[in-house]
Parts: structure tokens; sequence; C-alpha cells
């Protein structure tokens, strides 16, 4: 992958799942869950800025290309559903994500992800835990939003060097068993977003976000 | 029981309530364990919890429009804007907790429809010209009672207030600047600045409350030091530094009675439709049962959330 | 039917190596990790705290202001919604 390319698709996969977070907007469970979800989206945002902006003009990439040309992974598309399924959805990516930006490139950008994105993991991970070993109800919508992503979790790793899989294996058992979840057993693995194949909720997600750019073409916000 | 039982604790109450407004007088800060009248208690509770009430409430017309915001700069400051208010709705409860009323209690009266909050927040957020216009008119106007609330009595409702004051400075003029640059776009953008400018003045003018001489909570609240301005003179400041705004954005206010005072050296306008306010205040404003329901949802949807938590600190106490 | 209450936490923060930590607020929390994290997420996102410390309301134990030590009990705990005797006329608080 270019390296344009390959700064858009983090880009992108800050930017949907920012914006997927942003949507907990007066929803979240409790007035401090809309201030750490809050924060969450507020970082991944100004990641995505961060990688828009070396790659070319922040708002072209973001309001003017359609979904076939979005480059994100197919994970951070799916919808929050419950706080179990954004919860699980954070947890999984961030798990990635934070071993991910260590050492990365560009490195100022990824010095700064690498840290929110172990605070996104501490967040998120402690959360999953106290859904897992909570309730009967909280761990039922736990695992079934567990069982529901798994299989978007595979795309994180295609053409990505063996040890970031295993220590993404390693903090997700870790966590799992803390939180009395039992890891899908299921390998099938679904892909496509980095290719710009994505799933039909990409769509929607673009026409609520690239709205007024694309009905006023040329005007300045 | 007989009459001398009721007669010591009253004379000694009349003591302290004296002693309470002496401090109150010199400008002390009352502070959670001290004495304090029970209506000083009553109504301080009453006045921060509906306005972290107003901060919660408020999220909801601005939250609106954060997926839809035009450019990564504006979504990034409107969801920073909206986390704000949120902070703002927790410094407060906060306050009002060392009061002896829990977060629970607040929130069962909100969702009741037993607390008040801001009417303001009863108005739709149809464009995003009205995001400029929340921003630089609503923000403007609770920035004038919060700067006022700084000086209150109480000493945690006045650092809350403190903290909120430093923390909105860029809320108001991110509305102003969205609305500028509105006003400099398109015909189109500045009809839509325009529009929003007409929906939104007179109910900002509302924030303020009836008229001094309807008011009846304020002579009170003026004693003990929990109200330190007017409503009129607060809206009176409000205008005049307002119009000046308008004139920057070559903006038409929507009143076409406004006219300046020379002699008073300040913005007269028109009379407010008081029947309007009265009507969203009592719950029929545009957005009323939407605000609540949205506010209802989000509890109801989180109970299990947060039973969950409750479950897994019992099953893991404390060393 | 009020929820049940969730534990109340006061919020302390060093804001720079050298001061002492400073009582800004409070949080609610189930446990201490969520409590820290609310903490910063709350009362740190204008300036990084150096270091955060969350205490359980209810471990704190206050002084007592007044200066007629026999109007009151010694040593009040720092606050708690029932520890308020309000009087009948109040109704519902």
């Amino acid at each position: 992958m270019a390296e344009s390319e390959r700064l858009l698709a983090l880009a992108d996969d800050a930017l949907i799942l920012g914006h997927r977070l942003s949507e907990w907007t007066g929803h979240a469970p409790l007035l401090e869950e809309e201030m750490a979800l809050g924060n969450i989206a507020l970082d991944l945002i100004g990641t995505a800025r961060g990688l828009y902006q070396r790659a070319g003009d922040e708002d072209r990439l973001a309001y003017h290309r359609d979904a076939p040309e979005f480059r994100n992974l197919l994970l951070v598309e799916q919808p929050n559903g419950d706080f179990a399924q954004t919860i699980v959805r954070q947890f999984l990516y961030s798990a990635f994500a934070a071993p991910f930006w260590q050492g990365a490139e560009p490195a100022d950008i990824a010095a700064e992800a690498a840290r929110q994105s172990a605070y996104h993991l501490r967040h998120a991970g402690e959360w999953l835990v106290r859904l897992g070993d909570g309730t009967e109800e909280s761990h039922r919508r736990a695992q079934a939003a567990l069982d529901g992503l798994w299989m978007y979790t595979g795309e994180m790793f295609e053409d990505r060097p063996a040890p970031l899989r295993a220590q993404w294996d390693e903090t997700v058992d870790r966590t799992l068993a803390r939180a009395a979840l039992a890891r899908p057993q299921s390998t099938y693995m679904q892909s496509g977003g980095r290719r710009g194949r994505h799933s039909e909720h990409l769509g929607y997600i673009l026409a609520e976000m690239q709205f007024l750019q694309r009905a006023y073409p040329g005007a300045t916000w | 029981m007989r009459w001398s039982d009721y007669i010591e604790p009253m004379s000694e109450d009349a003591a302290l309530t004296e002693r309470f407004e002496a401090r109150v007088a010199r400008e002390d800060k009352i502070e959670p364990n001290d004495w304090m009248p029970e209506a000083y208690r009553r109504t301080l509770i009453r006045q921060i919890s509906q306005h972290a009430h107003s901060e919660v409430v408020g999220m909801l017309p601005e939250g609106n429009w954060i997926t839809r915001a035009p450019t990564l700069k504006r979504k990034a400051a409107l969801l920073a804007k909206v986390q704000d208010e949120a902070g703002h709705g927790l410094y407060l409860y906060a306050a009002a907790e060392t009061l002896g009323i829990s977060r629970e209690e607040m929130v069962e009266q909100l969702l009741a429809g037993a607390a008040r909050y801001s009417s303001i927040f009863n108005y739709p957020t149809l464009t995003w010209a009205d995001i400029g216009a929340v921003g630089w008119l609503v923000d403007g106007a609770a920035i004038i009672n919060q700067i006022m609330l700084c000086r209150c009595s109480y000493g945690p409702y006045a650092r809350a207030m403190i903290r909120i004051c430093k923390e909105e400075s860029f809320h108001q003029r991110q509305g102003f600047e969205i609305m500028l640059t509105l006003c400099r776009g398109t015909a189109e953008q500045k009809a839509m600045a325009q529009d929003a400018l007409d929906r939104w003045w007179w109910p900002s003018l509302m924030m303020f409350g009836p008229h001094d001489s309807e008011s009846s909570h304020s002579d009170q609240s003026m004693k003990w030091r929990i109200k330190r301005q007017s409503n009129d003179e607060l809206r009176q400041h409000f205008i005049d530094m307002t119009v000046e705004q308008a004139k920057v954005l070559d903006l038409t206010m929507p009143d076409p009675e406004l006219a300046y005072d020379a002699a008073s050296g300040h913005w007269k306008g028109g009379e407010i439709d008081w029947a309007e306010f009265r009507a969203v205040i009592s719950g029929n404003g545009p957005c009323n049962r939407q605000r609540l329901q949205q506010r209802r949802d989000a509890h109801e949807a989180g109970g299990w959330v947060r039973e969950a938590a409750r479950a897994y600190a019992a099953k893991h106490p404390a060393p | 039917m009020t929820e049940t209450l969730t534990p109340l936490w006061e919020v302390f923060i060093r804001a720079r190596t050298g001061l002492a930590h400073r009582h800004v607020g409070s949080v609610h929390a189930a446990d201490a990790e969520m409590a820290l994290q609310a903490a910063r997420d709350t009362y740190t996102r204008r300036d990084e705290g150096v270091s955060l410390w969350v205490v359980p309301s209810a471990a704190i134990t206050a002084s007592d202001p007044a200066e007629e030590a026999t109007l009151f009990e010694p040593a009040k705990p720092y606050r708690h919604p029932s520890f308020y005797v309000l009087p009948d006329e109040v109704g519902d608080m």
C-alpha cells in the first residue's frame, strides 16, 4: 500500500470510529460515560485530522470521498448497538491500536495516538470486565457482542507482522478471563474494508456526515 | 412536649440565622458543614440542580449536529463543547450533593418532570447556523449569569462556577465565529444565519427570567448572595453586548422596536412574549417532551449497565 | 423508587510536581478504578494532572466548623444525604 493510502486507511479508521462514538452524545448510560466516550471520540478525531493533513486536504478527504474510496476496517463502521457492543468494539480495536501505534510512523502522531489508545484500552477493558463479570444480563449482552463482532477482528492483522497479532491475543485472552467471557471459536473473518468493500453501514454514516458539504458545494464553514 | 421545649431551639435558630447573615454580608463563603437556614439550603439545592440539569439537557440540541458538522475542525470543536457541558453538569451535581441530596434523587426529579432546566433548551436546532446562534446567544447569556455566580456565597457553587467560567471562554467565541463565517459566505449561508438569529433572539432574552417586578424569589436570594444582580439588569447587559456584536455580523435584529436610548446609554426593545415563556416553562415548548423523553430513554437503557458496575464492585470489594 | 446510590468519591489533584494535592470536586463510581478514570475524564481535561487521588466520601472525617461545639455532635462524617434530617414541610428531597 502506498504511503498516502496507508495514512488514509488509518485516518479513516479513526474518523469512522470517532464518529460512531459521537453518536452516543446524550444517550450514554451515565454522565461519566458521556465524558469518557466523548473523550475517546475527540482523541480519535484528532488522530484522524493529523493523518488526513499529512495526506492532503482534511475536509476534501473526509467529506468528498464516497464509500468505495474509504479504507477503514469493517469493525469500526459497525453500529453502536447497546453499550456492551460499543465497549466490545472499542476494546477489540484499541487492543490492536495501542501496540500498533508504538513506534509507528508518522512519529509525532503515533506517539500521541499510542498514549491515547492505551487509555482507551484501559477504559474499554475495565468496562468489559465489569460487564462480563457483572450481572447475568450484562454478561449475556457482552458475550453476544463479542460473538457478533469477532469476525471483524481478523482484518486488523492483514499484512501486519505476527507479533502484533500475538500481543493482541494476549491482551484479549487476559481480559476475557477477568471478564468471565468465552473467546469465540469461529475462525472465519470478514474482509474488504481496506479495499473499499464496506458493509451497508458506511453509506449511511457518510450520508449524514457529508450532507452539508455535498448540499452546499464550495461553501466555507 | 412543654412549651419551653420549643422556645430554646427557636431562639438558637434566630441567633444562628443572625450570625449566618452577618457572615454572608461580609462576603464569607458558606461551606458544606456550616450551619445554614433550611430555606438557604433548599433554595441552593433547587438552583444548583436546575443549573446541572440545564447543562445536561443542553447537550441535546447541540449534540444533534455533531454527526452533521460540516468540517472536521467544527466537528471536533462541537464535540469538545458538548463534552464540556457534560463536565459542567458533573461539577454542579457534585456541588448540589454537598447540601444533602443525592445525584440519583436529582436525576429522578428531572426525569419525573418535577425539576426545571433552562427554558432555552426546549427549542430545536434546525440548521447548522443554529449551532452558531446557540453558541453566540445562549452561551453569551449563560456567561453573564455565570460570572455573577462566581461570587455566590456558597463555596462549592462559587468554585464550580469559577471552573466553568474558565472553560466557557471558547464556547461563545466558537458560536460567534460560526456565525461570522456564515455571514461572510454565500447568500444562502447568510440567510441561514439570519433565520437562526430570528428564531433564537427572543428565547435568549427569556433565559434571564421574568421581569424583576414579577420575580418572586429574588429579594431573599439577593440578601443571601445567591443572586447578585437582578434579572432585568443581566438581561440589559446581554442586550447591549449582543446588539454591538450583531453589527459585526451585518445581521438584522428581529426586534423592530430595538433602538438606542441616549439618556440611559442602553439599547431598549419591544416587550417579550411572556405567554410563550410561560408555555415553554410549563412543558409546552417545541421540544420539552422530546428532551425529557431522550433523557428518560438514556437513563432506562443504561440501567443494566449501572447495575452491572455495582454488581461487580460488590463481588470484588476493596481490600 | 430512587435507584440504589452509587458511591461518591472526592477527587484531589496535584497539577504539577512541587505542589500539594488540591480538592477539586467529586465523582460517582461503583469502584476505585472507575472513580479514577471518571476523575481523570472530568477534572483533567484542560491540563493533565500529575497525580490524582480518589477517596470514598464516606471515608473522610471532617472537623466541626461550628463555634459552639455543644450544639452539634463532634467530628461529623463529611456528608451523606441520609445524615441530614430535614423538616417535614420540605416534602420530597
